[in-house]
């Protein structure tokens, strides 16, 4: 029985509005899935529900109604086998990189040497090996994205989900960081590869990186309005395959059903009564 | 615009001591006047009663000895105390909102006035001053750690969460530590604050200890031994909030220093 890495169902997320009795609806009749070994991107405008998504299929937050598989079984609390990088800094200050790495692997009860000899091999795998004994603040942004990563996988998950995670980083770094996510994927040691489901508002990034990327609808009550397969060569390099005649197809194609939903989103936020 | 005068470290210093050599010897001006010198004391019998004290009989040892125990044990219980209601009451919603009118109350109440409530409790030994040095540490530490653990960083706590942690986990790994920053900046405080709790203690009613040298000095307007017991207080306080310090930068290496660490 082949199942999908993750599946939601007609999911709908609604939260109570500070002060009234209204209910604020951020996503709604959200359904799609993701298969074993795929690299789907989300994107959207502003305030589409797209973090609301992805902490659903983290099972940090419950959907209103719907359901969440996640290979095959219903999510119930916490997603075991997903990882996730989030948007912000989640390194702990007060641990060095090394000892950040291996938190997962604290968590999961794993022999001290062991956890060292792993935390070495992704200081190693992203580039950082000698920053081990560093604490987050003596490291750059990007490092401290590396290490992030680094903590992720550490833990080997199936499904990697991830908002926007190179978002706060420069041009040049963000590219290096986006082939090594690729590369990382691609040769993690489960034979069918990671199943990533990423966030960004960038269409760039989407297209490079994914095989499939959503278009969202510009909320409340966001949902998916277009589905486009990215068929483009793979392995893949995010710089070169941007001068792929079919990138530029692809990306005119996606941001023609994007374009209207970023001035709707535009607008909404244009108008100074009611969006609060 | 103004220009702006940065002083070197060498020459604070000079001004500081030139201000304190200025102090000292209006001081010692003004009480060449026997009424005065009543009142306000002289500074070269202050000297002299320190050096006595200190040097010559050396007989303030056994009283410091025992204010600065009383100190050191109404620190670390009531920061013990402190830290564990705090992460408590912070990891709990229930109970911090069944308690919160009772540590209000608890903590706006002149909690000095307990003194003789405690040396009827505990007798005049050391253990009424503990407790009552006790009640001054035990809110400073406790509403620290209880914001501290209400604060932190929500991405922190769900990356954890992501990985796997534990409730348990999460309480050793990111509620502790980083209630530990709160805790050490409210140890400067605390470490004061047990002092005077422990000298007020004394001087409400004790046998021994500093604040009952200055309270029998009192007794018999000898003004020159109540300031040189207030000089010798002030030292030992100062030397105290410098081991705080001390430890803490021993303990929190982890944190960003303001200018000397350079990022890559």
């Amino acid at each position: 029985m082949n199942h999908f890495a993750l599946s939601l169902l007609d999911v709908r997320c609604s939260f109570a509005t500070p002060g009234g009795q209204d209910e604020y609806t951020a996503i709604k009749n959200v359904s799609f899935d993701l298969e074993v070994g795929e690299f789907v991107s989300i994107v959207g405008p502003t305030g589409c529900g797209k973090s609301t998504i992805l902490n659903v299929a983290a099972g940090l937050l419950y959907p209103s109604s719907g359901s969440v598989q996640v290979l095959g079984e219903n999510l119930r609390s916490i997603n075991r086998h997903a990882g996730y990088m989030f948007q912000g800094n989640t390194l702990m200050p007060w641990r060095s990189a090394k000892e950040n790495i291996m938190l997962g692997l604290e968590y999961h009860d794993i022999a001290k040497e062991e956890r060292a000899s792993i935390a070495n091999e992704w200081l190693r795998k992203v580039g950082l090996q000698g920053f081990g004994d560093r604490y987050p603040h003596q490291l750059s942004g990007g490092m401290q994205k590396r290490i992030a990563l680094a903590q992720t996988l550490a833990l080997d998950p199936k499904i990697i989900l991830m908002d926007e995670p190179f978002s706060a980083l420069d041009v040049q770094t963000r590219q290096l960081m986006e082939n090594e996510l690729l590369q990382l994927c691609k040769t993690s040691s489960s034979q069918a590869g990671k199943s990533v489901l990423f966030i960004t508002h960038d269409l760039d990034e989407a297209i490079a990186m994914s095989d499939r990327v959503i278009v969202m609808s510009a909320g409340p009550a966001s949902h998916p309005i277009g589905d486009f397969k990215i068929d483009l060569p793979k392995p893949r390099d995010v710089a070169e395959i941007k001068s792929n005649p079919k990138f530029h197809e692809y990306y005119s194609h996606i941001w023609d059903v994007l374009r209207s939903e970023v001035m709707k989103s535009y607008s909404l936020q244009m108008r100074p009564v009611d969006h609060v | 615009m103004y220009k702006k005068f940065v002083f070197s470290r060498s020459r604070v210093i000079t001004w500081q001591v030139l201000i304190l050599l200025l102090i000292l010897m209006s001081w010692q001006l003004f009480s060449r006047s026997n009424h005065v010198a009543f009142f306000i004391g002289e500074p070269l019998i202050v000297f002299s009663r320190l050096v006595h004290w200190l040097v010559i009989d050396q007989d303030v040892y056994r009283h410091l000895g025992i204010t600065l125990l009383e100190t050191g044990l109404a620190f670390s219980m009531g920061t013990i105390t402190g830290t564990m209601c705090g992460l408590f009451l912070g990891l709990s919603p229930t109970f911090s909102a069944i308690f919160d009118p009772y540590l209000k109350a608890l903590n706006s109440m002149p909690r000095v006035i307990l003194a003789p409530i405690f040396a009827v409790w505990f007798g005049l030994g050391i253990w009424s001053k503990v407790a009552l040095a006790i009640t001054l540490v035990f809110f400073v530490v406790f509403f620290n750690v209880y914001q501290g653990v209400k604060e932190v960083s929500p991405s922190i706590l769900a990356n954890a969460k992501m990985l796997g942690a534990t409730q348990r986990q999460l309480v050793r790994t990111v509620y502790l530590p980083s209630a530990t920053s709160w805790v050490f900046s409210s140890l400067h405080t605390s470490i004061g604050l047990a002092f005077v709790g422990a000298v007020v203690g004394e001087y409400l009613g004790s046998a021994a200890g500093v604040g009952y040298l200055i309270l029998q000095a009192e007794g018999s307007f000898d003004i020159n031994t109540v300031i040189a017991g207030i000089i010798l207080l002030t030292i030992c306080a100062l030397l105290l909030d410098a081991i705080v310090g001390f430890i803490e930068n021993k303990l929190m290496v982890w944190r960003p220093q303001s200018s000397s660490e350079n990022k890559l």
